[in-house]
């Protein structure tokens, strides 16, 4: 049976906007994208709302509700209590186009930075396989990373360019550091990318806090198994005095490839 | 139907939306943060109270782990006593460096202050009040990248405090065979304090996760798991582990001071 419930939308577009009120019929059972279509269909034709799989996977439809960072269509209208006015805006790092509807390019031209897979050359043995051999122990940690839907929800709770826009000429945010933890652990990866992580990517802006991993709809440990790691890595080269002297006497050798 | 709501002053910084309050978080996002600042402020308060009292910090066989190892002439006789500094007068000042530094660097702790203290960020999607940021990138946080280093000493530390634990096992007059509830207190206290450490991420860097082939390298693949399951736990043990070491502080003292009677076992 469909309930009145109360809404409020933000509106407008990159020269300004508001929220707007609403009341919309919700259905038992359904998700806050659920309720954006049918205020679209019924009561405001124009509203911007990009979505695609309604179902937690193409990442589309990434906005705030009630000042969470989520995907509408997996926030339960069940969630909030009936008498809620409940709050959707336009996620808030990243430039408004209208409505819901952000611009994320900003992703993309990182992505362009970051440095290629550089798989080592087969060996015989691989040659005559056709394929590169892995071991599935070497790869298992790697699968959680590729789980990463690029909602760019990480990117948006990010205080580090959330709350302050300069950043982002100098910070590629945790969705980056999370595909160059991919790059980097790689068995067969031979590039070196510790320098670029932090000196163009601003691994140091990063102090941990967390959020990126609490809003990731895939539950990827962006920060314990990826940001944190990555650090340890930029310390093994850089800011580890005992294991800089191993390697220049030759006692010590970069673990990564051995 | 449809209502225009005024929501003050338009935020166009790099085109956004202009929303101008500062969180749109309806709940007690601020109750995290100040729970974290009330307890690590009461720790803090508590220790440092704790290392200028000087007195009453042992009773045979026990030690507070505020102050071992016993590095002044103040606890002679006690039961880990390494008197390398008699002269100095606040031995718990020296130890508390160690693990201070260890848990200051540690990237659980990170999180807890720069979101209690710092409020860089107060909570997920709470804008924070500064008006620059720049990260660890500069001194003196730049300082937190030789965590690892505090992380040896932790575990030289916590070698101490387990010893400390075992010769809890003899009686007052230091005879084997004694258990009581300080023996306990102080063996929970060993324990908390290696699962802390062992969860440490340096720790897990360390032991494994350095490697990409961990198939050339079987037992640091084990090795690596094995922490991976404490690290995955890691804030639990923090607190526990925190908050453990004060109260065994706090019981070393009450026995020491004849206030409580040391319940003995066998």
């Amino acid at each position: 049976m469909a309930t009145e419930r109360r809404f409020r939308v933000w509106r407008g577009d990159a020269k300004g906007g508001d929220f707007h009120d609403y009341t919309v019929p919700v259905e038992e059972g359904e998700v806050v994208l659920d309720v954006m279509h049918r205020l679209q269909a019924q009561q405001a034709n124009d509203l911007a709302v990009r979505w695609n799989c309604k179902a937690g996977k193409c990442g589309s439809c990434s906005a705030e509700v009630n000042g969470h960072p989520t995907l509408m269509c997996m926030t339960r209208m069940s969630d909030f209590p009936p008498d809620d006015v409940v709050t959707v805006s336009p996620i808030r790092t990243f430039p408004v186009i209208r409505d819901l509807v952000t611009d994320v390019s900003f992703n993309y031209e990182v992505a362009k930075r970051i440095v290629p897979f550089q798989p080592r050359p087969m060996t015989e043995e691989e040659k005559e396989a056709g394929s590169y051999l892995l071991a599935q122990e070497d790869i298992d940690r790697l699968q959680e990373f590729r789980k990463c839907i690029e909602c760019f929800l990480c990117q948006n709770v990010c205080h580090v360019i959330r709350d302050h826009e300069e950043n982002k000429r100098n910070f590629a945010g945790p969705r980056f550091f999370i595909r160059n933890a991919e790059l980097e652990m790689h068995p067969l990866d031979t590039a070196d990318r510790r320098d670029q992580l932090q000196d163009e990517f601003g691994l140091g802006y990063c102090n941990i806090t967390k959020c990126c991993t609490e809003v990731c709809p895939e539950g990827i440990h962006i920060t314990d198994n990826g940001i944190i790691p990555l650090k340890e890595r930029v310390v093994d080269k850089r800011y580890d005095p005992i294991a800089w002297l191993g390697r220049k006497i030759g006692f010590a050798k970069d673990q990564r490839r051995l | 139907m449809a209502a225009r709501v005024a929501t003050g002053e338009p935020e166009t910084a790099g085109g956004r939306a202009s929303i101008s309050a500062r969180t749109l978080r309806k709940d007690a996002w601020w109750r995290s943060p100040a729970t974290t600042a009330g307890v690590l402020l009461a720790f803090v308060i508590y220790s440092t109270w704790a290392a200028f009292q000087t007195t009453d910090y042992t009773w045979e066989p026990y030690i507070s782990p505020f102050f071992s190892p016993c590095i002044a002439d103040a606890c002679h006789g006690s039961s880990s006593t390494w008197s390398f500094v008699p002269w100095w007068p606040l031995p718990a000042i020296l130890i508390l460096i160690f693990p201070l530094g260890f848990r200051l660097t540690c990237y659980y702790y990170r999180k807890a202050y720069y979101r209690a203290f710092w409020l860089a960020p107060p909570a997920c999607a709470v804008a924070e009040p500064h008006r620059r940021y720049t990260g660890e990138t500069r001194f003196p946080l730049v300082l937190q990248n030789i965590h690892r280093y505090f992380l040896y000493f932790a575990v030289i530390f916590n070698i101490i405090l387990s010893y400390d634990a075992i010769v809890a096992f003899r009686d007052h007059s230091g005879a084997w065979g004694h258990m009581g509830l300080g023996t306990l207190v102080l063996l929970i206290n060993a324990a908390l304090l290696w699962t802390y450490t062992l969860g440490c991420h340096s720790c897990r860097h360390l032991c494994g996760g350095k490697l990409n082939i961990f198939s050339r390298h079987r037992f640091r693949l084990r090795l690596w798991k094995f922490v991976s399951w404490f690290n995955e736990r890691h804030m639990q043990f923090a607190w526990a582990s925190l908050v453990w070491v004060a109260l065994s502080d706090v019981y070393v003292r009450l026995v020491a001071s004849g206030l409580i009677h040391d319940p003995r076992f066998f």
